[in-house]
């Protein structure tokens, strides 16, 4: 049973098994540095469909079925699926996954929904409620962009601190038996607001939530930073990477060793021309169910802390002046029981 | 957390780099400098062709604002805008831009509450503040040449 260990973080005592995962993104993404990690690359971005939604939907679909085969399980063997989006009410989700008939919850934690869904996904399975849970987000650069900002042939300028939504999805099969990598403890992050107003700017509106849910996890296991082979954030991206070691460092806590960020693995931030760095849900989702659980597996990594972080404003709130909160999820990721 | 609002302030201030106001004021006063000076081009060719003046400026404005149009359309004007900055933004050229890519953005929503009511999103404002100020400014007009 899920134990619980000093104020926020849950040990899971008999360690979940990540049975399968599978992560499918756009072009540009493919021709990114972690172009080979991915199962599956789609040149055509509108991936033949005649609106952004449907493309998105499309990407969860497939990297839920392809988590499936490589897990090889049936989708009427999984008892319930985790799932979120950045779209208005999830639409993603709730219409790439409606034919899958499986028992459905939707989530919303914007860029942080894989830890969410993970962390939730590991919960069940750990006391018993579920054998096995899917953890899966997408985003989709094209329909973020007509949601939360401009049309895309719009000729105006993007600010040298904002992000690119990456077009990818991201899938993992949690289970309770299986083979490596494990999910060896979960911290849920609390809401953080330290005033950033700026939309463009998520980097620094998502640091100090990534700085109290690592303080939180240190805290409650009594470990610090050099006792992980990784400590990977979400999608901080450049500026909220710098921000997030400072506030560290003003504890005396230094993460500049072994620390990376998702928004800033997945693009080559100098010539792919992203600015910040990636950002978006599917971005920390495409990078862990590829790029990171592939070096637990292989065991090039054994102790990994998983920290995808969200942005939680809305277009209205931005326009009515509100600062954005900001929310970490911690997953720490195991090679070996 | 130990830090304050107006110390993260500071300290995101300083970790976000900033715009290169003195390259993309050149890059705007360049590409800007260029619409104006094609503008000037179709004006004198128009004139050439034998229309008066007052004709002539009205078919410069329908000539950039239909190639706006198309560049738009070609994916070609929002490059131009990623250069250009302001440049291509405040000409007409930018007010067909900024018409036309919310119609072709918002088409997956019908014709009427997609294109009809969403082609507006962006030139709306332009559009509100530009008609009062024009108002103001004929009342204005209108007060000085009472006497």
């Amino acid at each position: 049973m899920a134990q619980r260990l000093g104020r926020y973080t849950l040990k899971m005592e008999h360690m979940p098994s990540i049975q399968g995962y599978a992560a499918v993104v756009g072009k540009k993404e493919g021709e990114g540095p972690l172009g080979k990690q991915f199962d599956y690359i789609y040149e055509d971005t509108t991936l033949g469909e005649s609106s952004w939604e449907k493309a998105e939907s499309r990407l969860q679909t497939d990297a839920v079925n392809r988590a499936l085969k490589k897990a090889g399980v049936q989708s009427s063997e999984i008892d319930y699926i985790f799932a979120g989006d950045l779209l208005n009410q999830c639409i993603s989700s709730t219409f790439g996954l409606r034919s899958l008939d499986i028992p459905f919850l939707g989530q919303y934690g914007a860029c942080s929904t894989m830890a969410q869904t993970l962390a939730l996904s590991a919960i069940l399975v750990e006391t018993g409620a579920a054998r096995r849970c899917v953890a899966v987000t997408s985003s989709h650069f094209c329909s973020a962009e007509r949601q939360f900002r401009f049309p895309l042939e719009y000729g105006g300028q993007r600010t040298p601190t904002a992000q690119w939504t990456v077009t990818g999805s991201g899938a993992a099969i949690v289970g309770n038996t299986g083979n490596s990598p494990y999910i060896s403890a979960v911290t849920v992050g609390r809401i953080t607001d330290l005033g950033i107003k700026d939309a463009n700017n998520m980097g620094a509106a998502m640091a100090p939530a990534a700085y109290s849910t690592l303080t939180d996890f240190l805290q409650d296991t009594g470990t610090k930073p050099s006792d992980y082979d990784l400590i990977v954030t979400g999608d901080l991206g450049e500026v909220g990477s710098t921000l997030l070691k400072e506030l560290l460092q003003k504890d005396g806590v230094d993460l500049s060793k072994n620390h990376a960020d998702c928004g800033l693995l997945i693009f080559d931030k100098e010539n792919q021309d992203v600015h910040a760095g990636g950002s978006g849900c599917g971005c920390a989702g495409s990078v862990l169910c590829s790029y990171l659980l592939n070096r637990l597996k292989s065991g090039e990594l054994n102790n990994v802390l998983f920290m995808a972080t969200g942005a939680l404003m809305s277009t209205t709130s931005s326009q009515q002046g509100e600062s954005i909160p900001g929310v970490a999820h911690l997953i720490h990721l195991k090679s070996s029981l | 957390m130990k830090v304050t609002k107006q110390e993260y302030s500071n300290m995101a201030d300083k970790a976000s780099p900033g715009s290169k106001t003195w390259k993309n004021c050149l890059c705007a006063f360049l590409v800007g400098g260029l619409i104006c000076t094609l503008g000037q081009l179709l004006f004198n060719v128009y004139r050439n062709a034998g229309l008066e003046t007052v004709d002539a400026r009205c078919a410069v404005s329908v000539t950039l604002v239909g190639a706006a149009a198309l560049l738009t359309a070609l994916g070609v004007y929002d490059n131009i805008g990623k250069f250009g900055g302001a440049g291509s933004l405040v000409p007409i050229t930018g007010f067909s831009n900024a018409v036309v890519s919310p119609a072709i953005e918002f088409k997956a929503e019908g014709h009427i509450m997609g294109i009809g009511a969403k082609m507006f999103v962006i030139a709306g404002p332009v559009l509100v503040f530009g008609i009062t100020a024009s108002i103001v400014y004929g009342i204005i007009a209108f007060i000085f040449h009472l006497y």
